[in-house]
């Protein structure tokens, strides 16, 4: 239902699903776009292909095109054997899929979105995660477990959480966040083809939005590496981390701080298990001041490891204090001035990174 | 040598129902390499939930009876022996014992092939055996050393050889249910033609990924035996207790099942390859063994508070299924008593074999520690108790 609401929403005609390579070639110089859904959709496609042991399971996944329409026409190309259709059973779906992941098929699971990973998450951490290590390297589990993480737009408390630090903190899974189109796509083909079970975070706001993309990414061979975060920005006063939708955020944050002579670095993290620790690391000596951007809660969260990460390999770097931008310490509210607040904003990445450099004292929150 | 044996134990004098179908000139070959069919009926007879039971009437021969004996009998003295082991502080944490089953593991793999797939619970040390793991492998993993069948990382819960098509050994209880659904999917997308047993017990059977997963395996269609090994206690509470319906072959409702004496391991091969023919053709099907564990649920567990030792006494002198099948082998003059004395000999010195080799063997390097998190390390740093002290590379 959600998905049907997604496409009333989105007035201009979607690009084509499959990539045009060739007629790319002739116009190398206009960046062509791709939308992160459509950079989804052809990447399960193109690895589909090109393995038969790759599979796609969850609800509404085949016949209803996807609930957010990711995997569109999947069926249709690949039948019902290998796009399927799954009952609202997370437990029982997703712990099929890593039984089929031991035999050494390569699921792909869909959640519909994180909140309800939940209800499998004994299955993605007892029987994937850590069944490599407790089997001494008999049992390795090539599963890809995906689908929106994280705040939408009014959905509220008990379908926005964002699950990247607590399925990050788990040893024996790797954590991707894409942003653009280029990390949905190199990412999710990576994720497919890696032999270890991954937690693929995606974002349903971000599934409309354009990117360009080169011919490169478009080829069927790309990928991209798994643990190594992409510099969107390069600068030289303030080192921003952010994942996933808080990228475009950053990255926004960053030509504002330019007005004011702050010259932003913004670092889309990619992946958050394994994290790039070096690249973190190696922006934060170069411009001496950090600030960590994420949607999900404060409290143990991925911003909290980067500080504690930078405090430990690159203390003597630091002219100020690390910041953490993150979502507010509550359930999210459902009124949308309320969720406004619930969710980091441009302007409070901006004002972080001011008092990053400038030391200014930080307003007190209003009660 | 056999003959002469023979004489001493004329069939003429015991007159029972079940007479050996050939006489004594059979009885030139080797005891352990015949295979002249033998008819043997049931304990009792199945009974049957959405589908019609196979016959009590089993074909067995002297050489699975012998297997049978030796195989149980080699179960049974390794679970008494890891008993001790854990008494004297050599196995730690969790030891879920089998002894009083060995007719489930033993009869299974008797209808299967090492192309069917099996998965259970943490009571798995005699499902490993059954599928070819070694009493070393056993020994050394319980005790935490490099020769264990996971070398030392897993513990008593988590033994696998997937060489075998055996997928452990799981300490979460009921997750391995949907786990061996998926193997049966897998089985089926890549058309093998074979099955996949997924074994739990009574307190595992009210868990709800089970009938998730047993819902989409009927959709499915899917190659998947559910094995409710019944020993009516989950932990320490009685099945009773814990289940509206203890009648766990009807609890798959649209799916059917068997309700099999699991102390009669010839009872629980003819249901298993009853399920197996079926699960090919018509997808999932529930087999409930009406078995008995002499322990109890765990080591830190007597036994005793929530049953009688009356109970369990009982059970020993009736049901007990190497007693079973001893007494099978001794009516059809298969093997003397001494030859079955010989062989329990055997099997004890095997046993001991083992846990003194288990015991030379050493603990994992410290290396290890960081081994495996992940099947491909890309590299990535991992890290200790002390990150500045201890770091490692993941290959």
């Amino acid at each position: 239902m959600l998905g049907v609401v997604r496409q009333k929403m989105l007035g201009q005609s979607l690009p084509k699903i499959r990539p045009v390579v060739s007629v790319l070639r002739s116009y190398s110089s206009a960046a062509k776009q791709m939308t992160v859904r459509d950079a989804l959709n052809s990447a399960l496609d193109e690895e589909m292909s090109a393995d038969p042991k790759v599979f796609l399971m969850g609800e509404e996944v085949g016949e209803y095109q996807g609930a957010y329409k990711i995997s569109k026409g999947l069926l249709d190309k690949y039948g019902p054997e290998r796009v399927r259709d799954t009952p609202i059973t997370e437990a029982g779906f997703a712990g099929i899929g890593v039984g089929a992941a031991y035999y050494g098929l390569k699921p792909v699971v869909e959640f519909m979105t994180f909140n309800f990973s939940m209800q499998a998450i004994d299955h993605i951490i007892n029987s994937a995660a850590k069944s490599n290590y407790m089997s001494a390297g008999q049992m390795s589990v090539p599963i890809v477990f995906r689908g929106p993480n994280g705040a939408a737009a009014g959905v509220g408390a008990q379908h926005s959480q964002c699950y990247a630090a607590w399925y990050a903190s788990c040893p024996g899974l790797k954590v991707l966040t894409p942003y653009s189109s280029e990390d949905a796509r190199g990412l999710l083909k990576a994720a497919i083809r890696d032999p270890d079970p991954v937690v693929f975070l995606e974002n349903e706001l971000l599934y409309g939005e354009s990117f360009p993309v080169s011919d490169e990414v478009l080829d069927s061979s790309f990928c991209l590496p798994i643990g190594k975060a992409k510099i969107e920005r390069v600068g030289r006063d303030v080192t921003i981390t952010a994942f996933s939708k808080m990228v475009g955020h950053a990255l926004k944050a960053a030509e504002i701080l330019e007005k004011d002579g702050i010259d932003a670095e913004v670092i889309n993290l990619r992946s958050i298990r394994p994290l790039d620790r070096s690249t973190i690391n190696a922006s934060v000596r170069k411009t001496n001041r950090l600030i960590t951007v994420e949607e999900g809660f404060p409290q143990h969260g991925v911003g909290a490891e980067i500080c504690a990460s930078v405090v430990e390999e690159s203390f003597a770097y630091l002219d100020a204090p690390v910041e953490r931008i993150a979502g507010a310490d509550i359930p999210m509210p459902y009124a949308a001035n309320l969720e406004r607040m619930a969710v980091p904003q441009v302007e409070d990445i901006v004002r972080a990174a001011k008092r990053a450099c400038y030391r200014s004292v930080p307003l007190a929150a209003a009660a | 040598m056999a003959l002469s044996q023979l004489a001493s134990s004329s069939p003429s004098r015991s007159v029972n129902l079940l007479k050996p179908l050939l006489s004594a000139i059979s009885l030139h070959r080797p005891i352990s390499t015949d295979t002249t069919p033998i008819t043997v009926e049931t304990s009792v007879p199945f009974t049957a939930h959405q589908c019609e039971a196979p016959s009590r009437t089993v074909q067995t021969n002297a050489q699975e009876l012998l297997n049978f004996f030796r195989d149980m009998a080699v179960m049974r003295r390794m679970e008494i022996a890891a008993d001790s082991l854990y008494k004297a502080k050599l196995i730690r944490g969790f030891c879920h014992l089998y002894d009083g089953q060995e007719a489930v593991a033993v009869g299974m793999e008797a209808a299967l092939t090492k192309k069917d797939c099996i998965i259970t619970s943490y009571r798995d040390h005699c499902t490993f055996v059954g599928r070819d793991g070694t009493l070393l492998e056993v020994f050394a993993e319980l005790m935490g050393r490099q020769a264990g069948c996971s070398k030392g990382k897993g513990g008593s819960m988590h033994f696998y050889k997937k060489d075998s098509n055996f997928y452990g050994g799981h300490g979460i209880v009921g997750a391995q249910v949907p786990l061996g659904c998926g193997l049966a999917f897998a089985q089926k997308y890549c058309k093998d033609e074979a099955v996949t047993f997924a074994l739990y017990g009574d307190g595992a059977a009210n868990q709800g990924q089970l009938f998730e997963a047993l819902n989409i395996s009927a959709l499915w269609n899917l190659p998947a035996i559910l094995v409710c090994e019944n020993n009516h206690y989950g932990m320490g509470t009685a099945e009773w207790r814990a289940a509206k319906s203890p009648a766990y072959y009807k609890r798959g409702d649209y799916a059917p099942g068997l309700k099999v004496d699991g102390m009669d391991a010839l009872a629980v091969k003819q249901a298993c390859a009853f399920a197996k023919e079926h699960a090919l053709k018509n997808g999932p099907i529930i087999l409930e063994m009406d078995t008995y564990r002499y322990h109890g649920h765990s080591m830190s567990d007597p036994g005793s508070t929530y049953r009688t030792r009356d109970e369990i006494t009982g059970v020993r002198q009736e049901r007990d299924p190497i007693e079973r099948i001893r007494k099978l082998i001794l009516l059809h003059d298969l093997a003397t008593e001494k030859e079955l004395k010989d062989i329990e000999k055997e099997v004890r010195k095997e046993v001991d074999d083992a846990i003194a080799q288990a015991k030379e063997n050493p603990v994992p390097e410290p290396s290890k520690l960081f081994s495996d998190v992940y099947a491909k390390g890309l590299g990535v740093e991992s890290f200790g108790a002390d990150r500045k002290e201890v770091r490692a590379t993941l290959a």
